[in-house]
């Protein structure tokens, strides 16, 4: 059975000044799962992240979103095709408010390129209920007027991801999503992913083995820039290979 | 900014919401309306070509606060813009003989044209890098003046005429000439404020809080930050070319790179991405340079200690300052 690929690498490469922080990744996400990336430290998950939201250029291979190569375009330009990232560190906007925030994804998707710096920005209002409805699906309502910056950190990755929903993607790649949250937030957040994920693929780089345990349906695993091994968590686990890299990386 | 304060008004009470609501717009109208009223006493009073010196400067840091305040970007070569379009109004004043509203325009548009050539190469860069150029450029802009015929080189253009508006109205008389310059500052001071409260001014202020996160949702933030810069040098281009009515003359001064650093001084000191903060700064240097003139170099040591002394005590600027104790955004 042909399974509908939407994102896929082929022997993707980064090198560092010699040092081959990827080294030939072949990868494929299925549409409508939710895929996890983990391995050690310096196993290259952030700088894969990174190659597939071309915060950074790849020395050799390919990316390919929904058939298309994407290798060559400008991250705001990956961002256009509905293949949306999230931030280790928060990234909210401090100085907007939390609806603003929310509203400034949604005047990208609905208002369009905003040259227009001679109108005024009440014309901006009538995103204003999506904006609130979004902020409320999150549960932060009661702060929509604030301004980003006096949120607490798990507030402020709530606030990130309602605005990466805002612009409906089809697919999400989230950089470590739990990265310095409490017990609390951690159950929250997953729920929420899970929520989205619903509808949407979704591609996770993520430290918590037990979030990725209960969230995911396939984990790629990565040791020293490559894949080591892939599958649903009870193979991957099983894998004594796996196992090793832990082990040996000083990880229990 | 939305008016958000009104759908939580029971966090209204809890926490302070220092983001613009709809009270504070209607605020910003009444300062609006006063600056307005004093512009329109203010000759009756005060010295008029004081005046215009003052509102030339203010529009000039207007526009430079635009670039650094809410598009975060420092550019330490503002001068070019100002004083090429300088040299151009005055020149198409002296030369080809223009009334001044279309030596104006020629100029500004000078300063749009140049701000659009420096910008789309020094936006290539960030930080430091991003002033470097700035920098650089404007000397270039600067050693171009010196060299160039047209300029006049150390003379400058003097005896620039003042002409009269549209062929008709005489501008010989300071108080005619007052008008226009009051209007031309009212102008760029209400056109700057749509342009932050717009909807590319929204985009602008996230890009400048966050800029990765601005490209990940779909910005090509450079196009963005390209378009602050244009507009911020025809504004400076805008103040430039009226000075130039207003002294009758373009000099290597407005080109130098030591008015680039005025213009940082007067925005610092009046307050960074604030609106009226460059106004102020604008009014306390001109007011220092008009009055402690008599110190002769002085002046320069006076404005260092102010700076110095801003910079110790309230780093956010005079209005910035005022801003932070009334808890209202200026």
């Amino acid at each position: 059975m042909a399974q509908d690929i939407i994102l896929s690498t082929t022997r993707l490469t980064k090198e560092f000044k010699g040092f081959r922080a990827v080294n030939g990744v072949t990868l494929e996400v299925v549409r409508g799962t939710i895929h996890a990336l983990i391995g050690p430290n310096g196993a290259g998950k952030t700088t894969c992240f990174n190659l597939l939201t071309k915060f950074l250029s790849p020395t050799a291979g390919a990316i390919h979103y929904k058939g298309r190569d994407i290798s060559r375009l400008q991250p705001a330009d990956v961002a256009r095709l509905g293949l949306v990232r999230s931030f280790q560190i928060s990234a909210v906007f401090p100085h907007l408010t939390v609806m603003e925030n929310v509203r400034i994804a949604l005047q990208r998707r609905k208002h369009g390129d905003s040259f227009d710096f001679w109108r005024a920005e009440t014309v901006l209002r009538r995103l204003d209920a999506e904006a609130l409805d979004l902020v409320d699906q999150v549960g932060l309502s009661e702060f929509a007027g604030h301004q980003a910056v006096e949120l607490s950190y798990g507030r402020k990755r709530a606030l990130e991801i309602a605005t990466t929903l805002a612009l409906d993607p089809e697919m999400l790649l989230l950089d470590e999503p739990m990265a310095g949250m409490g017990h609390e937030d951690v159950e929250r957040t997953a729920a929420l992913i899970r929520r989205v994920g619903k509808d949407r693929t979704i591609l996770m780089v993520e430290h918590n083995l037990s979030v990725v345990a209960s969230l995911s349906d396939r984990i790629t695993v990565l040791a020293r820039g490559q894949v080591l091994a892939e599958g649903d968590y009870a193979t991957v686990s099983k894998d004594p290979r796996v196992i090793e890299a832990y082990i040996g990386a000083g990880h229990g | 900014m939305a008016d958000t304060a009104a759908l939580a008004p029971a966090d209204a009470a809890i926490a302070p919401v220092i983001s613009e609501g709809r009270d504070d717009r209607a605020l910003h109208r009444r300062i609006m309306l006063g600056i307005a009223v004093f512009l329109a006493v203010a000759p009756f009073v005060l010295y008029p070509v004081f005046l215009m010196k003052v509102l030339c400067f203010g529009l000039f840091a207007l526009a430079f606060n635009l670039l650094l305040g809410y598009g975060g970007l420092l550019s330490f070569g503002h001068a070019a813009y100002f004083g090429m379009a300088s040299y151009l109004c005055a020149y198409a004043a002296k030369v080809w003989g223009l009334s001044p509203e279309l030596a104006i325009l020629c100029g500004t548009l000078t300063a749009a044209l140049l701000g659009l050539v420096f910008g789309a190469l020094a936006i290539r860069r960030q930080g430091i890098y991003f002033s470097m150029i700035t920098l650089a450029l404007a000397q270039m802009a600067f050693f171009f003046s010196l060299q160039a015929k047209f300029t006049g080189g150390e003379d400058g253009i003097q005896a620039v005429p003042r002409g009269a508006l549209f062929g008709t109205i005489s501008l010989a008389d300071d108080r005619a000439l007052y008008g226009l310059v009051a209007l031309v500052f009212m102008g760029g001071l209400l056109l700057i404020y749509r342009i932050i409260h717009s909807p590319f001014g929204q985009v602008l202020k996230a890009i400048r809080d966050n800029e990765p996160r601005a490209i990940s949702l779909g910005y090509r933030v450079n196009q963005y930050k390209l378009a602050v810069f244009v507009l911020s040098a025809t504004l400076a281009g805008l103040a430039g070319s009226t000075k130039a009515i207003v002294f009758q003359l373009a000099s290597l001064t407005d080109v130098h790179w030591a008015m680039s650093g005025e213009v940082v001084l007067m925005t610092l000191v009046g307050g960074m991405g604030t609106v009226f903060g460059p106004i102020i700064g604008a009014l306390v240097i001109v007011t220092m340079e008009t009055y402690l003139a008599q110190f002769g170099a002085w002046v320069t040591i006076i404005q260092g200690v102010v700076f110095v002394l801003c910079v110790l005590l309230f780093r956010e600027g005079i209005v910035g300052l005022i801003a932070r104790i009334t808890r209202r955004p200026l």
